[in-house]
């Protein structure tokens, strides 16, 4: 079965629809899916709700689709980066879900493995426990936390081979084999496609049975905090 | 003179020992690295990494590699990296042996405000409730009074709480202090800085 497709918007075809739960991949700008978020902006699809640890900038990853107020709600830990995010939350017309980081990580692995809860010590005696089911083990609390079943799931990987093997590249990964495993359809972007046999199957990230279309393409890579460090003299 | 930066980051290093797997904040948490010396100290970085290396060079970085700050890093020979599912995994299941963050307020229960101020822009928590719920020792380094001269050493916190009794130590610029049962224990204080000073400018009980 051919799992390629030419291009981000082709992929897109007949799984992207209005009101969605897109559960994406990435950390900062760092690992996104900036691909197929393009070509989410350019469908068009509106009133999505976005499982992703952040919201991007203003001009890049998830905040291209908060200029086109396609977003209608946004369930991420760090939101900071992004003043149009932050615009349209005060004024009521973008809803948002704090989740902790770990918390939302899992939230994905275990939507993934068909786990529809499980309990945590994060979040205990904070607002995040709010209206959650208190559960003790062993003398201590525990809040109750929900899997993430998502719609569909957009990531990016650093090479697939054409049967949807991944593998990701250094802290790129970050979120992207939970968010590819909590959707019903999943779509990965990747900077190369090699063929099947090419990859070592011991370094295997994440295996093709999670993936159901791949798309190649030219990634900006945008770095959000370039920080370096001088060179001593020699 | 009360400690300044780099003198409490210096006295938090003390704290790490030989072979730990250690979780740094943002801030003066960061300054900590500067002052291992000889240790063997891994540092996480809770966006996947183990293993963090310092700031690259001009022109040697990479959009693949940067720490929970955002900030562009490199790796080191012991390097490995994971998903955000285990990266979180190994903090919540105890794994990691300490975690050294900032504060804007910490009760003498232990309860740690850092993520929030009602009606100033929220940013997120991130991954500071997960890391104070699940690391097994939790050092707070921070300022001992804020901007106004008040007390950040608290009774009880006023502010969002980003957990409950989650703090083990806290470094501030006039000394070093212990959560204990009924308070907070003196355990030193910074050079030239008298304990009545540091209990003049503590509101939380001191027993």
């Amino acid at each position: 079965m051919n799992k390629i497709y030419g291009s981000a918007a082709e992929a897109l075809e007949g799984v992207l629809s209005d009101g969605m739960l897109i559960a994406a991949g990435g950390f900062g700008l760092c690992g996104i899916p900036e691909l197929l978020l393009q070509a989410i902006k350019e469908n068009g699809a509106k009133d999505l709700t976005f499982a992703s640890n952040n919201a991007g900038v203003d001009d890049f990853g998830i905040g291209i689709l908060l200029q086109t107020r396609q977003v209608k709600k946004m369930i991420s830990s760090y939101v900071g980066e992004n003043a149009e995010f932050m615009r349209q939350y005060l004024s009521g017309e973008l809803e948002l879900e704090f989740n902790p980081q770990g918390t939302l990580a899992e939230r994905m692995r275990a939507g993934g493995a068909g786990i529809p809860g499980f309990y945590t010590k994060t979040g205990v005696g904070t607002q995040i426990a709010e209206g959650k089911e208190v559960k003790q083990f062993n003398g201590e609390d525990y809040i109750l936390e929900e899997g993430i079943f998502a719609d569909l799931s957009i990531v990016k990987a650093w090479k697939a081979d054409d049967t949807g093997n991944l593998v990701f590249r250094k802290t790129a990964r970050n979120f992207n084999p939970p968010a590819a495993m909590c959707g019903k359809v999943c779509i990965v972007e990747v900077e190369e496609i090699v063929p099947r046999g090419s990859l070592d199957p011991d370094h295997i990230h994440l295996p093709g049975i999670y993936v159901h279309r791949i798309i190649q393409g030219e990634h900006e890579k945008r770095i959000e905090k370039v920080t370096t460090r001088k060179r001593e003299e020699a | 003179m009360p400690w300044d930066r780099d003198q409490m980051a210096a006295r938090a290093a003390e704290e790490l020992e030989d072979g730990m797997y250690v979780n740094l904040g943002i801030g003066i948490p960061t300054l900590v690295a500067n002052y291992v010396g000889d240790k063997d100290i891994t540092l996480q970085s809770e966006n996947g990494m183990l293993g963090m290396g310092p700031f690259p060079f001009e022109g040697e970085e990479d959009p693949d590699l940067i720490n929970a700050g955002k900030q562009t890093i490199t790796e080191l020979s012991r390097t490995a990296y994971f998903d955000s599912a285990m990266s979180f995994g190994m903090i919540r299941g105890g794994k990691i042996a300490a975690a050294i963050l900032g504060a804007m307020e910490v009760a003498e229960n232990g309860d740690l405000a850092n993520w929030m101020i009602p009606g100033k822009l929220v940013k997120g928590m991130g991954g500071a409730m997960d890391l104070v719920a699940g690391v097994r020792k939790v050092i707070v380094v921070m300022d001992h009074q804020n901007k106004a001269g008040e007390s950040k050493l608290l009774k009880e916190c006023t502010l969002p709480l980003t957990g409950k009794g989650v703090v083990d130590r806290i470094i501030t610029n006039l000394g070093v202090l212990d959560v204990v049962e009924g308070g907070l224990k003196i355990v030193e204080c910074a050079d030239g800085v008298t304990e009545d000073e540091l209990r003049a400018a503590t509101d939380a009980t001191i027993v």
